[in-house]
């Protein structure tokens, strides 16, 4: 991208504002189809609009975890270990804690219609809690002492561990008697179990959690460069500045 | 619209919590960037 597309202070490129503006669209039409446009659900009634924004939620928090492990591996793994990629990891993993969150809130709140309660220590909900929780605490492990690298390794060994719960989470009604409803969209027998306008909901809001996830991870990992580069820029500073002292110090005695 | 309340909520909690969440990332982006030299920012 050419210095002139970004600006003076901040991570903003022409390429980001123009993902905000679409995920901005998106949000808008999400909006208006689920809140508008979208019919009531024959068993689930008014209720079934908060899906619109707990699956597409679910799913991103899903795809953010896995790019933190795919990342996480690549600065493992390869021979040049490019802190690039982990603080990719960091950053896809921080929206995917916000995604999570916003899943168990919006869950709760469809739970507290649906079933009468705001929460159920069920397979799904306790799984995804735990995932939940899981990530808040690789999202520490980032936050221990230590230089760039140390902290890349062992969050990078933190994350391959963590997606595997994943899968848990996903096959967790299936695995276990649910109160949790099974899967609409991606069956097993294929079989999408929805109305035209209401799947057609979901792809929109797929589409733009996918920009909003997109547009913050970019944000977050420019950020999160420029925090390593400050970070650097101490150090240097207070090493020369310890070698300063340690050639003068002689003369002084 | 029937429990509008919780369907309405669930929509600002979302939205409002992930408009927070921008705004604190664009905020730190530029306290940070603007003490940091043009070679530490690749995207530039």
């Amino acid at each position: 991208m050419a210095a002139t597309d970004a600006s003076p202070g901040g991570t903003a490129t022409r390429g980001t504002r123009l993902i905000g503006a679409a995920a901005f669209v998106g949000v808008a039409w999400l909006v208006a189809f689920g809140l508008g446009f979208s019919p009531a659900d024959r068993d689930q009634r008014e209720s079934v609009r908060i899906l619109y924004v707990h699956v597409p939620s679910a799913w991103l928090a899903y795809l953010a975890f896995v790019v933190t492990a795919v990342a996480s591996g690549l600065y493992l793994f390869r021979r040049r270990h490019s802190l690039a990629w982990d603080r990719l990891a960091g950053a896809s993993a921080e929206v995917g804690v916000l995604f999570m969150g916003i899943t168990l809130v919006s869950g709760m709140l469809w739970g507290r219609l649906t079933w009468g309660v705001f929460w159920e220590w069920d397979a799904r909900l306790t799984t995804t809690a735990f995932l939940f929780v899981t990530y808040i605490g690789y999202l520490a492990v980032r936050r221990l002492g230590g230089s760039h690298e140390q902290r890349a390794r062992r969050s990078a060994v933190v994350a391959l561990l963590a997606v595997l719960e994943i899968p848990l989470v996903h096959w967790s009604v299936v695995l276990w008697r649910s109160l949790h409803q099974e899967a609409s969209v991606i069956r097993p027998d294929g079989d999408v179990k929805m109305d035209g306008l209401m799947l057609f909901t979901l792809f929109v809001g797929i589409v733009a959690f996918t920009l909003l996830y997109v547009w913050l991870v970019i944000h977050r990992q420019r950020t999160l460069t420029a925090e390593d580069a400050l970070d650097d820029a101490g150090l240097d500073a207070a090493i020369a500045a310890r070698r300063a002292e340690a050639v003068t110090a002689p003369e002084a005695v | 619209m029937e429990d509008a309340g919780f369907i309405i909520g669930s929509y600002v909690i979302t939205f409002g919590a992930i408009a927070v969440y921008a705004w604190r990332v664009l905020r730190r982006s530029r306290r940070i960037t603007t003490r940091v030299p043009d070679e530490a920012k690749p995207w530039t």
